[in-house]
């Protein structure tokens, strides 16, 4: 008996200390944040364009200058303020990636250059990595037997 | 014009994973991990190049952008070198976002210190 009050009194508890996510307001953070980093993923690309620079040459710069600006920010502790308010906005955008390699290797740099930098910096990087390659190497085994089957996609 | 488009196509992205981790339990990592995937599955299925095309930098610069350079890394490989091109054009793909990701993060380890949790 007692013990089942106590169990109430606490899901009561749990329920009143669980914020609530106003889900419509965050998207909209969301999508400004997103929308926002991606326009300047767009100028960068633009940019290179402008100068003459193939295509593929000018997305790879794209990716470089974000992830080199995202870096930056999570060094300055500033990309860490836009990811709080911006939520999937400041995380989905390949700056959520590159801030989710330098925050780890910041952070635990005193647990030493290999168990600390070395296996932290792969937390978020290693499983995207890992499914990434898993993913399109699946594809591309499925692709070369179409091939070999005689259908084109 | 591109502007616009990369601006509402890139937002519309984030809103919807924000749906993913505000309703569900997803957690960011695995947000992230479904995201290449996801890009890897629709670059296959010759979704991802004609959307790109359109928003330009709105669908290059998410993490499914991420996954179908992935995808179109491994197809290239595979009709210029076979079966043996399976294993040769994700990482060549992947290359400059994942070495820059590295190679400054590591840098930043040197350059800044851990911030003290508040």
């Amino acid at each position: 008996m007692e013990k089942e009050k106590l169990e109430k009194e606490y899901e009561q508890y749990v329920k009143e200390k669980t914020p609530v996510h106003n889900v419509y307001m965050n998207m909209l953070k969301a999508f400004i944040t997103g929308g926002a980093i991606c326009v300047i993923g767009q100028f960068i690309l633009n940019y290179c364009k402008g100068k003459g620079i193939a295509e593929d040459i000018s997305a790879s710069w794209t990716s470089l200058s974000l992830v080199f600006l995202s870096v930056l920010l999570t060094g300055l502790n500033v990309y860490y303020k836009i990811a709080k308010w911006g939520g999937a906005g400041a995380l989905v955008p390949i700056t959520g990636f590159a801030n989710s390699v330098a925050s780890p290797a910041i952070e635990y740099k005193k647990e030493g250059q290999v168990f600390g930098i070395g296996c932290k910096i792969f937390t978020i990087a290693g499983p995207v990595i890992l499914y990434g390659i898993m993913t399109s190497w699946t594809l591309g085994v499925i692709y070369y037997f179409l091939i070999k089957a005689g259908v084109t996609l | 014009m591109d502007y616009v488009n990369a601006f509402w196509v890139g937002g519309i992205i984030c809103a919807l994973a924000q749906i993913l981790l505000d309703r569900t339990k997803l957690m960011p990592g695995r947000v992230m991990v479904l995201l290449v995937c996801g890009g890897a599955v629709l670059g296959f299925l010759n979704l991802y190049e004609p959307f790109q095309e359109f928003a330009g930098a709105g669908a290059s610069v998410p993490l499914l952008g991420f996954g179908n350079v992935l995808w179109k890394g491994v197809k290239e490989a595979v009709q210029a070198e076979g079966f043996i091109g399976t294993f040769m054009g994700g990482f060549k793909a992947a290359a400059v976002g994942t070495s820059a990701a590295l190679i400054f993060g590591y840098i930043a380890s040197w350059i800044f210190e851990p911030k003290m949790k508040k």
